[in-house]
């Protein structure tokens, strides 16, 4: 038994344990139940029925009270375990409770009543997966719109986000012209202007262009990035310039050296924008819900933080809804973390 | 090597999508051909520049300088035209207090209460921020099995929408959720810590931290990376303890790094806005209202709603977030050149 706990011990250089060992492991361990146990908790809750969802002590597995239908009575009964007044056990279906009284018969013999006192009683349970947490959003709410709303305005975002922020790096690395550093400046500018700062004269321009309660309204503010730009433009400095030299010898067009050359060359750069801009519009939260108003195009973001903010909250839906929203951000994390934490490690951009 | 990759990888089925793009692409060169021909290549580049700056310029730099005018309007009127001037009325009326030490005794008293509410949460997020991520990124740098999973770990929250993040934490902190589940274990009565005030303000700061450390726990873990190893084995030739090595040799090193990350939580914190409307919506009350939902509901979401009043609010934290971030940019600019001398 020792020697098990030797070798599971032991260490790298065969050093022994020191206290930071022990602080970090505690951190690590820790970090791991802090950073993935509020996800996992939600994910797990999503398939609990609304009754599970109310109880107090909660379960951790969805577990549902086994029901049954008995002769005489209309709707399904609850099944219970409990323990009769001459000390016998027997599974009996509840009829109704009065006070701490439980009134209930046996399935097989639904004539008579039995008194049973509530704390004489457990109910009969059995895990069960509510699928239709995630099924009846798609029929009762406009949920399949809102998702839809999402990648729409995610999907257009990011390649117009890639298009034009490519065009002006290019323009931006590749040309000598006269204003090339106030343009520059004027574009890593903007970082100091976040939306917070600009949202009601932005809503007006936008209204005044036809865009409010438009999806376009919510994807033209946010394509041209300066991080974008920054991005790419970093990226296209480390082309030799002498490709392009040859291309325009070959008698290639501006727009082709920027098509069939630059572009392709500067992949990887264009799939970290990519990765970040989906993320980004995935996300996205304030402006979209200012400039969308009518239900019927809300994003996802908007149309869960309003069901939640009811007062009523159907918490079953909305964490079935949570669940399916974070499954494309979990993707990517999964697939694509590396580009994403040599991207801010790079950059420092977020 | 690498920009040919998904080209012959994909040669299949990325031709065949490739295919309309190819022809789009095809069709417009010989218009911009044209083009090249009539303006030269300085005119190429203001074609290629052109897109950008014209979505920049209508959605970026307009509403910067409509929104002093914007401050200088009243009324409800939505389009600058329509509105009537009222000179720096707007600013004077934010700045209307009988006592400057009581956020009630003014008349937008909801702006100062905002402010004061946005203040302590600054004070005490980018503190917390700052220890929690350095703590994270000193133990990630340590020699340790499967660091990137680790590092994967801490990140993970980062990516994760505000509102989903709000919806996580609304979910664990109510009546049936699971802390008080856990707290029930050891006898606590369970507790609706989004109904106090105090705890309410807290769970603000916390999850905010939950959901963001990851990132700045990247950035210094990135400049704890850079920092040469020798230096470490030579202090430990010396018989240099520990602590002492960490503040002689790691602190200065990370400094530039660390001011970084002390500038990006500070911006980040003033602007605080999505998880907690999500999570509380500002309250209980007013206790979680911060400045930028302040700047929402009166420009947008109130009855009376005065856009005037919130683009002078927007102004002053603007002013704010600009000395934020020129601060940033001469500390970066000064790392920089540390880092060109070394």
């Amino acid at each position: 038994m020792s020697r098990v706990a030797e070798f599971l011990l032991r260490r790298k250089g065969g050093k022994g344990w020191h206290w930071t060992d022990i602080v970090t492991w505690i951190w690590l361990l820790g970090g791991l139940f802090v950073m993935f146990g509020p996800a996992v908790w939600l994910v797990g809750s999503s398939f609990k029925s609304p009754a599970a969802l109310a109880e107090f002590p909660p379960s951790i597995l969805p577990y549902v009270t086994q029901k049954v239908t008995v002769e005489g009575y209309d709707k399904p009964l609850d099944l219970y375990e409990a323990t009769l007044p001459d000390g016998r056990k027997a599974t009996l279906a509840e009829v109704r409770r009065i006070g701490i009284v439980s009134q209930m018969v046996d399935p097989q013999k639904p004539g008579e009543i039995i008194k049973v006192n509530i704390g004489q009683r457990t109910p009969v349970r059995q895990m069960s997966f509510a699928m239709q947490n995630y099924s009846e959003p798609f029929t009762h709410f406009d949920f399949v719109r809102y998702l839809w709303n999402s990648v729409f305005v995610t999907v257009t975002a990011t390649l117009i986000t890639l298009v034009v922020n490519s065009m002006a790096a290019f323009a931006l690395s590749k040309y000598e012209f006269r204003g090339r550093t106030f343009a520059m400046l004027l574009i890593l500018a903007t970082l100091m202007v976040p939306l917070s700062v600009i949202m009601v004269p932005l809503y007006s321009i936008v209204s005044a262009l036809g865009l409010f309660n438009n999806l376009w309204g919510v994807i033209l503010p946010t394509v041209a990035t300066p991080t974008g730009v920054f991005i790419l433009r970093q990226y296209m400095l480390t082309i030799p310039d002498e490709l392009i030299d040859a291309a325009r010898m070959d008698k290639a067009s501006e727009w082709q050296i920027y098509w069939r050359i630059i572009l392709p060359l500067t992949a990887p750069a264009l799939a970290v924008l990519a990765i970040f801009s989906v993320v980004w519009r995935w996300n996205d939260f304030l402006w979209p819900l200012i400039v969308l108003s009518r239900k019927e195009l809300y994003t996802l973001q908007v149309g869960l933080s309003i069901y939640s903010g009811e007062l009523n909250v159907q918490w079953h839906f909305i964490l079935a809804m949570t669940v399916v929203t974070m499954i494309p951000v979990v993707l990517v994390f999964i697939f694509l973390q590396r580009f994403i934490t040599t991207g801010i490690a790079g950059t420092g951009l977020k | 090597m690498k920009a040919d990759s998904p080209k012959r990888t994909g040669s299949g089925i990325g031709e065949t999508v490739l295919l309309p793009v190819r022809l789009a692409m095809g069709l417009i060169d010989a218009p911009l051909r044209w083009l090249q021909r009539v303006a030269g290549i300085g005119g190429m580049a203001a074609f290629f520049l052109m897109p950008n700056m014209l979505i920049f310029g209508i959605f970026v730099l307009l509403p910067f300088f409509i929104n002093f005018a914007y401050s200088m309007t009243g009324g409800t009127a939505l389009f600058l035209p329509d509105r009537s001037f009222v000179g720096g009325d707007q600013y004077a009326r934010l700045f209307d207090c009988s006592n400057y030490l009581d956020a009630n005794s003014c008349t937008e008293d909801t702006f100062w209460t905002a402010v004061g509410n946005t203040g302590w949460f600054v004070i005490l997020q980018v503190t917390l921020m700052i220890i929690v991520s350095l703590i994270t990124a000193l133990i990630l740098n340590r020699n340790l099995m499967a660091r990137s999973f680790w590092r994967a770990v801490f990140f993970f929250p980062v990516l994760l929408s505000p509102v989903v993040v709000g919806l996580i934490w609304k979910w664990i902190l109510q009546r049936q959720g699971l802390l008080n589940f856990g707290l029930y274990g050891f006898g606590f009565e369970p507790f609706t810590w989004l109904n106090d005030r105090n705890w309410a303000f807290a769970a603000t700061v916390g999850v905010s931290i939950w959901a963001h450390m990851g990132f700045y726990t990247l950035i210094l873990l990135a400049g704890l990376q850079a920092i040469p190893k020798d230096l470490y084995e030579a202090a430990e030739m010396d018989g240099t303890r520990p602590t002492r090595a960490f503040l002689r040799i790691t602190l200065p090193l990370l400094a530039p790094n660390l001011l970084v990350v002390v500038v990006l939580v500070l911006i980040k914190a003033v602007q605080i806005f999505d998880e907690v409307y999500v999570l509380t919506g500002g309250g209980p009350g007013t206790s979680t209202l911060y400045i930028t939902q302040y700047i929402y509901e009166t420009g947008f979401a109130t009855q009376l709603r005065n856009p005037g009043l919130a683009a002078a609010a927007s102004i002053l934290m603007g002013v704010v977030l600009v000395v934020l971030t020129l601060l940033q940019l001469s500390l970066s600019r000064s790392s920089e050149k540390k880092g060109a001398r070394k």
